[in-house]
C-alpha cells in the first residue's frame, strides 16, 4: 500500500504542530497506520517549523525529495524552501500572506516576489492552491485560526486521505472549546476556497 | 488529545503519542513513584507533561537543579526501594556521569531507568555525542527504542529487567524517536501509592575502595548474566529470509531500512537490536553466518560496527564487515531514507548513479534564510544592546564575551555579535576565569538564570577568590526559557507547582564574595548603560544581575497596551533597524521604517535608542 504523505512548513508560531497532530488522530480514528515527525527546539524562536505525516504503512516518518503528494505550507517562502520535496502528481496549499525573515534587510537573498514564488510552485507541482489565510483567519475571528484555514485548505484536495467529519471531531478534541466556532469558519472557509479552484 | 489522557487512557486504548509522550506512559504503567530532570531538547516534554499530571498521578516530580542532582535524587530513591525515572539531553549525562558510574556498581533495589535523548545532526545541541558510549564506559544495560510505541513497551520491560537484576538501565533515544509522533496502544496503569524504606547496606553503597572492588566485580557477573538474557531475548529480531546481505540496526536507522527494504523488494535480511547492551554476541554470530554480505546501518559513531568485528575475531571467522568504517556510510550526522538506501545499494553492487546525477541537475534557487532569533521584546536585546554601547563609550576593544546556554546564545548572530566562547552549561564563568588570566583583554560572561543555578556558582566563587578580572552578566528573565518555560530554584513555584522557597542570585552572588553587585531593570536603557559603564571599570569580578520576566510569558494571554509608531521626524538613521534589530522593526518597500503592532511587545526600547526622538506611543 502506498502511503500519502503530507509536508507541513511554516514559521514557528502558526500552529503547525497543533494542525498535524489535528491531522494524525483523525487518520488514525479512521484506521489507518499514521506516523509523524515534529522538528521542535531553537524552531520556536521565529524560525522555521516543519513536520512529515505520514498515513499508511510506513516504518518511518520521514519525507524524502521528490515523495510528498501534499505540501502545506503556513507561509509562501517556506513552500519554495521545500519544493524539492513534492511528488510527481502531488500538490501544494499555501498560503499567500509573508512573514518577513527577522534578518531581511540584511539578507544577501531578497524575499521573492510572490509572483515568482506562485510562478514557481505552479511549474514544481501537479496543483497549486495558493490563498490568503491570514485575512480569511481574520474574517473568521481571530488570526490564531490561520492554522485551521489550512487545515480546511488541505482537506478539500482532491485525494486526501481523511475525512472531513473526523477532522471537525479532531479539532473538536484539540482545540479549546471557547475558540471551536471560529476555528470551524476558519476551517470550512479555507475547504470552500480551495474546492472552488 | 489532551495532555491528561497520557493519565487518563483506559487500557487498550489507542493514542497519537510522541516519544516523550510514550515514555511517561510507560513510567506511569511500570507504578513510577518518583522522576526527576533537568529540561533539556530533546528530552524537555518528557518533564512538562510530568509537571502537569505528577499531582493527579500520585507521585513525585521535579525540575533539579541539574543533570547530577535529578540522578542522584533518583538513586537515592531507587536505593529506598521505588521505581524511579530520570531523563535528560545527551549532554545532561556529562553533567550526571559522575554520579552515574557510582550508582552501576553499587546497584538499585527498586527499577532505576535512565533516558538519554541524544540528538544527531545537532538540531539544538553544542555537539551530537554518541551516548551509547555510556553503556559501555559505565557497564550499564542499554535500551534503544525506534518508535514511541516501543518506547513505551521497553520502559516497562527495562524496570523488570532492573530489578530482577539490580542495576540501573539506560535507555537512548535520539530526535527522531523523541519527536515521532506514532499510535501508542496503552497498557493499564500501576496506581498504588509506595512509600520508600531505605535498608542501610554501607558496604554495598558507600564505595570506598574495599567496598568498590567488591561491587565492581559484581558489576561484571551481573552483565556476564545479562549477556545471556540479551542473547535470548525476542526484542533483537529477525525480518526476512533473504540472504544476499545482512543488515544489523537499530533504532531510527531500523526504520530507514525496512522503508528501503520493503520499497525495493530488495534481498535483504534485517536483524534489530533493541536490547542493544551488553551487546547481543551470539544472536549476531548466528545471524551473520546466515547472510553472505554484512552491513551494520547506526547513526553517528560506529559502535556497533566495532562490536561486531570483536565478535568475528573472537570466533575466529574472516567476513568483511561493511559500514561507517570501510566508508559506506558517513561518520557524523543523523541518517535519512536516501543515505540507507544508497549504502545498502552499494553493499549489494547496485548502481545508484542514476540517482546521485539526478539530485546533481536540480538548480537550487537562491533563498533567504530564517534563523531563529530573540523575540520582540526580549530583555536580552535590550541588554546586548546597553553592553554594546556601554563598550563604545568607554572606547573598549577586543572585549570578549564568553557565552552560555540558552535562547541568549541567540546573540551570537549580528548585530549583538556578544558570544565568543561557548564550552557547555556554566562555561561562560569558568572560561571568563580563564581569558581574565590569559588576557589583557576585557571580559563580559553572558549566564542565563537557569543555568546559574545549574552551574554557575562554583566558577564564580572560583572567579571570586582567584582574583579574576572580569564582569559577568546574569540574565534572569524568571524561566528556563530556551525548553519551553520551565521553572527553576529562582521561582517561588516548584515543579509541580506548588509554592516554593525563592532562592535569591542577588544573595548567592553576595555570598559568593563579588566586590560589584548591581540589579537592573533591562528595559531601562540609561540606567543599564550607567551600570555597565562602571561595572566594566570595576577592578575585579563585578556582576550585573538583570532581571526582568521572559515576553513569551509576560505576554501570553494578555493585550497590549499601547501601539508604538514611528514619527514624522525620522531621518532613517537606522540605528533602531540595524543596532537594536528587533523583529518587529522592518524597512517597507517605499524605504521608510515601520513597526509591526503585531509582533510589537511594548517593551520601549526603541523609543529609549532612537537618537531623533522619532520613536513614540501612538496618540489614541
Amino acid at each position: 500500500m502506498k502511503t500519502y504523505n503530507i509536508y507541513i512548513c511554516g514559521v514557528g508560531g502558526q500552529g503547525i504542530i497543533k494542525t498535524s497532530i489535528v491531522m494524525g488522530e483523525a487518520a488514525m480514528k479512521m484506521g489507518n497506520p499514521v506516523v509523524m515527525s515534529e522538528i521542535h527546539g531553537m524552531a520556536q524562536r521565529g524560525g522555521v517549523v516543519s513536520t512529515e505525516l505520514k498515513i499508511g504503512h510506513s516504518w518511518s516518518p520521514l519525507i524524502g525529495d521528490g515523495e510528498a503528494d501534499l505540501i502545506l505550507a503556513f507561509e509562501p517562502l517556506e513552500a519554495l524552501r521545500s519544493i524539492d520535496k513534492i511528488g510527481e502528481d502531488g500538490c501544494v496549499v499555501t498560503n499567500t500572506a509573508p512573514i518577513m525573515p527577522f534578518n531581511i534587510n540584511a539578507s544577501k537573498n531578497p524575499y521573492p516576489t510572490m509572483d515568482f514564488i506562485l510562478k514557481e510552485l505552479e511549474s514544481r507541482s501537479n496543483k497549486l492552491y495558493a490563498l490568503n489565510a491570514l485575512d480569511i483567519a481574520k474574517e473568521a475571528g481571530h488570526i490564531l485560526s490561520l492554522n485551521m484555514v489550512m487545515l480546511g485548505g488541505a482537506a478539500a484536495v482532491p485525494d486526501f486521505p481523511v475525512e472531513k467529519t473526523l477532522l471537525k471531531e479532531s479539532m473538536e478534541d484539540n482545540l479549546p472549546e471557547k475558540s471551536l466556532e471560529i476555528n470551524y469558519k476558519a476551517f470550512n472557509r479555507g475547504f470552500d476556497i480551495v474546492n472552488s479552484k | 488529545m489532551n495532555i491528561k489522557d497520557i493519565l487518563t487512557a483506559p487500557e487498550d486504548e489507542k493514542l497519537f503519542l510522541l516519544g516523550n509522550e510514550a515514555a511517561v506512559r510507560g513510567a506511569l504503567e511500570s507504578g513510577v513513584a518518583l522522576a526527576s530532570t533537568y529540561p533539556g531538547t530533546p528530552s524537555s516534554e518528557i518533564g512538562d507533561i510530568f509537571s502537569k499530571i505528577a499531582k493527579d498521578a500520585g507521585i513525585y516530580f521535579e525540575f533539579s537543579t541539574n543533570e547530577k542532582v535529578a540522578l542522584e535524587l533518583a538513586a537515592a530513591a531507587s536505593a529506598s526501594g521505588l521505581r524511579t525515572f530520570t531523563f535528560m539531553k545527551h549532554v545532561g549525562v556529562n553533567v550526571a556521569s559522575d554520579s552515574l558510574m557510582s550508582v552501576v556498581y553499587s546497584g538499585v533495589n527498586g527499577g532505576m531507568i535512565i533516558l538519554s535523548a541524544d540528538d544527531p545532526s545537532i538540531f539544538s545541541s553544542q555537539n551530537e555525542q554518541d551516548n551509547r558510549h555510556y553503556a559501555r564506559l559505565a557497564n550499564i544495560p542499554l535500551l534503544e527504542p525506534s518508535n514511541p510505541q516501543e518506547v513505551k513497551d521497553l520502559i516497562k520491560f527495562g524496570y523488570e529487567v532492573s530489578e530482577e537484576y539490580q542495576i540501573p538501565i539506560l535507555m537512548r533515544t535520539t530526535t527522531r524517536i523523541s519527536h515521532m509522533r506514532g499510535i501508542v496502544e496503552v497498557n493499564s496503569l500501576d496506581k498504588e501509592e509506595r512509600m520508600g524504606f531505605f535498608h542501610k547496606d554501607p558496604k554495598r553503597f558507600v564505595p570506598v575502595p574495599e567496598v568498590a572492588l567488591v561491587n565492581h566485580r559484581k558489576l561484571v557477573e551481573k552483565i556476564g548474566k545479562l549477556q545471556e538474557k540479551v542473547d535470548n531475548s525476542p526484542l533483537n529480531r529477525v525480518y526476512g529470509d533473504k540472504t544476499e546481505l545482512g543488515v544489523i540496526t537499530l533504532g531510527s536507522a531500523f526504520n530507514y531500512v525496512m522503508d528501503v527494504v520493503e520499497e525495493g523488494d530488495l534481498p535483504v535480511k534485517v536483524l534489530k537490536l533493541t536490547f542493544t547492551y551488553p551487546f547481543p554476541e551470539e544472536t549476531v554470530l548466528k545471524f551473520i553466518q546466515s547472510v553472505d554480505k554484512v552491513l551494520v546501518v547506526e547513526e553517528v559513531d560506529p559502535v556497533m560496527e566495532k562490536d561486531v568485528l570483536a565478535v568475528l575475531g573472537k570466533n575466529g571467522i574472516i567476513k568483511k564487515v561493511h559500514g561507517k568504517l570501510d566508508g559506506t556510510l558517513p561518520l557524523i550526522y543523523e541518517f535519512n531514507p536516501e543515505i540507507v538506501r544508497n549504502g545498502i545499494n552499494k553493499v549489494l553492487g547496485n548502481d545508484t548513479g542514476a540517482e546521485l546525477g539526478k539530485s546533481e541537475e536540480k538548480e537550487t534557487i537562491p533563498l533567504p534564510k530564517r534563523p531563529p532569533t530573540l523575540c520582540p521584546g526580549c530583555p536580552h536585546r535590550a541588554i546586548y544592546y546597553a553592553v554594546k554601547k556601554s563598550i563604545g563609550d568607554l572606547n573598549l576593544k577586543d572585549v570578549i564575551f564568553p557565552t552560555d546556554i540558552g535562547c541568549y546564545t541567540l546573540g551570537i548572530e549580528a548585530p549583538y555579535e556578544a558570544g565568543d566562547y561557548l564550552l557547555s552549561m556554566g562555561s561562560s564563568i569558568g572560561t571568563g576565569c580563564g581569558f581574565s588570566k590569559a588576557t589583557k583583554q576585557k571580559v563580559v560572561s553572558f549566564i542565563g538564570d537557569s543555568t546559574f543555578f545549574h552551574a554557575g556558582i562554583p566558577p564564580l566563587i572560583n572567579a571570586v577568590h582567584n582574583k579574576d578580572n572580569f564582569t559577568v552578566v546574569i540574565l534572569d528573565n524568571r524561566t528556563t526559557a530556551m525548553t519551553g518555560g520551565q521553572p527553576h530554584p529562582g521561582l517561588p513555584r516548584d515543579g509541580m507547582g506548588d509554592p516554593a522557597p525563592e532562592i535569591s542570585i542577588e544573595e548567592i552572588v553576595k555570598a559568593a564574595g563579588a566586590g560589584f553587585i548591581e540589579t537592573i531593570n533591562p528595559l531601562n536603557l540609561k540606567k543599564s548603560e550607567e551600570v555597565f559603564r562602571r561595572a566594566l571599570q570595576y577592578p575585579g569580578v563585578s556582576v550585573v544581575i538583570s532581571k526582568y520576566p521572559c515576553m513569551l510569558i509576560k505576554t501570553r494571554g494578555k493585550k497590549k497596551k499601547f501601539i508604538v509608531e514611528i514619527k514624522e521626524n525620522c531621518d532613517n538613521c537606522m540605528v533602531c533597524l540595524e543596532n537594536l534589530s528587533c523583529p518587529a522593526i522592518y524597512l517597507a518597500e517605499d524605504g521608510s521604517i515601520n513597526i509591526d503592532a503585531q509582533l510589537c511587545n511594548n517593551c520601549s526600547m526603541c523609543i529609549q535608542a532612537c537618537p531623533e526622538k522619532a520613536i513614540g506611543i501612538k496618540k489614541k
